[in-house]
């Protein structure tokens, strides 16, 4: 076992919990859908290409985004449904620039398959616009070494995980996840906190992304 | 009544440090729920579960129920009928007549909650009364197509509150105050949904004389035009030609509703000839409906037009494959192919049956997935989290909230 070096900041988990606002605004079709995702608010796009891996947390692999799911099973357009739910989401580190591949994706398809326009959701089966407002909130669990730091995450909630690897990134704008930026700068381990960075969060379950961390930090510890 | 603590088996502990997590730092705020009964009906039903729950974790809440003679709640059933859509007359009078009512109440009631928590239309005009305090509006209707008199008359009253919350996010309606989504929940230790015994099940099953020597295709529903239970019938006739199956369809007693017991007649009309279908006219017998479902190999939620619909939530519950109509709250359920199957016709919903019939493999895990669904997403600790996330809220307007 290597000799465990102790932090310089401690490490203070918190979680995010959620609530689900509704806007009113809804799509009937494919140019309804890409003009309203360009003008809803940050919180909406947040909500529509994240609420699965919450929602959705125990199936394996995670099912596409909203937009992509709609587009398929509603309208029917299975080609761009792939293209939506292949957009490599931990590539973007602003929801700006998220949406903006988004609709460029949408637009770019319905120029070059002019018959999709003509397709409509029947009612009731609209594309409705929600935003999710998050809370955060520190939790008793504070991690001195990565020691400690593996024993936390075995326990903590999903939700936990869930806020330092996807919001804390994304939305914050942090461009990178806490637990990386916490190794890297407060432990000094840049190869632990340069290997979580490359983790594709996206294509894990929250409890395999969980198994996976610990493994991770495991092993270092294991030298 | 269920403890906190009982819950922790179910969805695990660290829910449950979340739930008192959270009602901590609500500390000295008073929440008091307003609705137009004590007994009966979804919401009590809700409260009667809820309360306790958030007493127990120490936050102050209280309920209190509006009064009304029969004539306001003549009018109240007219306006709930015509919100969903329905055909109604309303007439001036009638809209004196709720006044009247809530004029009353307005002196009666004392609204002193913090946070003052109404219920439906009922007991709406009571936002007259607001002062410094914060008031929720909770609609639990499919107004997703409402007659438009009944729905503009309420507005005027809407736009007074703080915040409106719905079940479902076709429900919502442009409104200039903010507007949440909480779906209902169902509470995995009652009756109706809690773990029953081999045997219970059996002679629930023997009592109504239903053998376990073919597969069994269930709804349980009234019996209701919008319920479609004709459709569920034709359905199965159609799968019968294929697959050897019996079919239950469950319901409350009709007596007091002309077009149910109409409905009824046509049901047994149609199913008169064929000894595999058992039409069961069940009083409110939770543990009876719940064993039936328990019994299913197949549930089925045909509905026309679904409020929510919480019998699919119950099936899932019990790992049930189901195959149910994408109305209503029924998507917010099932994501198609991935915890159930939605269908939009009586050829769909047979076509449906019959793939989970003919692969077990396949209707287990779409089971399994909804039940996990209904874990993480429709049990009543999810529905307590998200009212105290919804009180944080009335004192926060941003989107990303540091508490």
């Amino acid at each position: 076992m290597a000799d465990i070096i102790k932090a310089k900041e401690p490490f203070r988990f918190h979680t995010r919990l959620h609530l689900t606002e509704l806007t009113g605004l809804r799509a009937i079709n494919l140019a309804q859908l890409a003009s309203l995702t360009k003008d809803v608010p940050g919180a909406c796009i947040y909500h529509h290409t994240h609420r699965f891996l919450q929602q959705h947390q125990y199936l394996s692999p995670e099912p596409p985004n909203d937009f992509a799911y709609w587009v398929t099973e509603i309208l029917g357009e299975d080609e761009l449904g792939e293209m939506l739910s292949s957009i490599d989401t931990i590539k973007y580190s602003t929801i700006r620039s998220l949406r903006d591949k988004i609709v460029e994706t949408i637009e770019s398809y319905l120029k070059g398959n002019p018959l999709a326009k003509m397709r409509f959701a029947r009612e009731g089966e609209e594309f409705h616009f929600v935003k999710s407002v998050s809370f955060i909130l520190p939790t008793d669990y504070t991690a001195g070494d990565l020691k400690e730091f593996a024993e936390i995450l075995k326990k903590v909630t999903v939700d936990s995980i869930y806020f330092h690897i996807f919001e804390s990134r994304l939305r914050l704008e942090k461009n990178n996840n806490d637990f990386s930026n916490w190794i890297l700068t407060s432990v000094g381990n840049n190869a632990l906190a340069e290997k979580i960075s490359k983790l594709d969060p996206y294509t894990h379950t929250l409890e395999g992304l969980r198994s996976n961390l610990v493994d991770m930090v495991e092993r270092q510890l294991r030298g | 009544m269920a403890k906190l603590e009982e819950y922790i088996p179910i969805v695990g502990q660290s829910i449950i440090d979340d739930l008192r997590l959270l009602a901590k730092r609500l500390e000295g705020k008073c929440v008091q729920h307003i609705n137009s009964t004590a007994v009966g009906g979804g919401v009590a039903e809700i409260l009667t579960r809820a309360v306790p729950l958030l007493r127990e974790m120490g936050l102050n809440t209280e309920w209190d129920v509006i009064k009304g003679g029969e004539q306001f709640f003549e009018v109240t059933k007219k306006f709930h009928n015509a919100l969903h859509g329905r055909t109604e007359e309303i007439s001036q009078r009638d809209f004196d007549i709720f006044m009247a009512t809530s004029e009353e109440n307005i002196k009666g009631v004392d609204t002193h909650g913090d946070i003052v928590f109404i219920h439906d239309p009922q007991p709406i005009a009571l936002i007259r009364k607001k002062a410094e305090n914060k008031w929720i509006w909770r609609c639990h209707i499919d107004v997703s197509n409402p007659n438009q008199k009944v729905w503009k008359f309420l507005a005027d009253f809407i736009v007074n509150y703080d915040s409106a919350v719905f079940s479902a996010p076709s429900f919502s309606q442009r409104l200039p105050i903010r507007q949440f989504l909480i779906p209902p929940s169902i509470d995995p230790l009652s009756d109706k949904n809690k773990e029953l015994p081999h045997e219970l099940i059996d002679s629930v099953l023997r009592k109504y004389e239903i053998k376990k020597d073919k597969p069994i295709i269930t709804q349980i529903s009234r019996f209701d035009r919008l319920k479609d239970p004709v459709g569920v019938i034709q359905a199965y006739l159609q799968v019968k030609k294929y697959i050897d199956c019996q079919l239950i369809l469950a319901g409350g007693s009709a007596s007091d509703d002309p077009e149910g017991i109409q409905v009824l007649e046509e049901v047994r009309e149609k199913s008169k000839q064929d000894k595999d279908i058992h039409i069961l006219l069940l009083p409110q017998n939770d543990i009876e409906v719940n064993a039936l479902q328990r019994a299913s190999d197949v549930v089925v939620q045909k509905s026309i037009r679904e409020g929510f619909g919480l019998t699919v939530s119950e099936a899932l519950w019990k790992a049930k494959p189901v195959v149910a109509s994408n109305v209503g709250g029924i998507p917010l359920q099932i994501k198609h192919k991935y915890s159930g199957l939605l269908c939009h016709s009586i050829d769909g919903a047979a076509f449906a049956i019959k793939q989970l019939l003919n692969s077990p493999g396949y209707a287990k895990r779409l089971g399994e997935n909804g039940r996990e669904n209904i874990r993480n997403n429709f049990l009543l600790t999810r529905h307590l989290k998200e009212y105290m996330l919804l009180f944080f809220s009335l004192y926060h307007p941003e989107d990303v909230i540091q508490l």
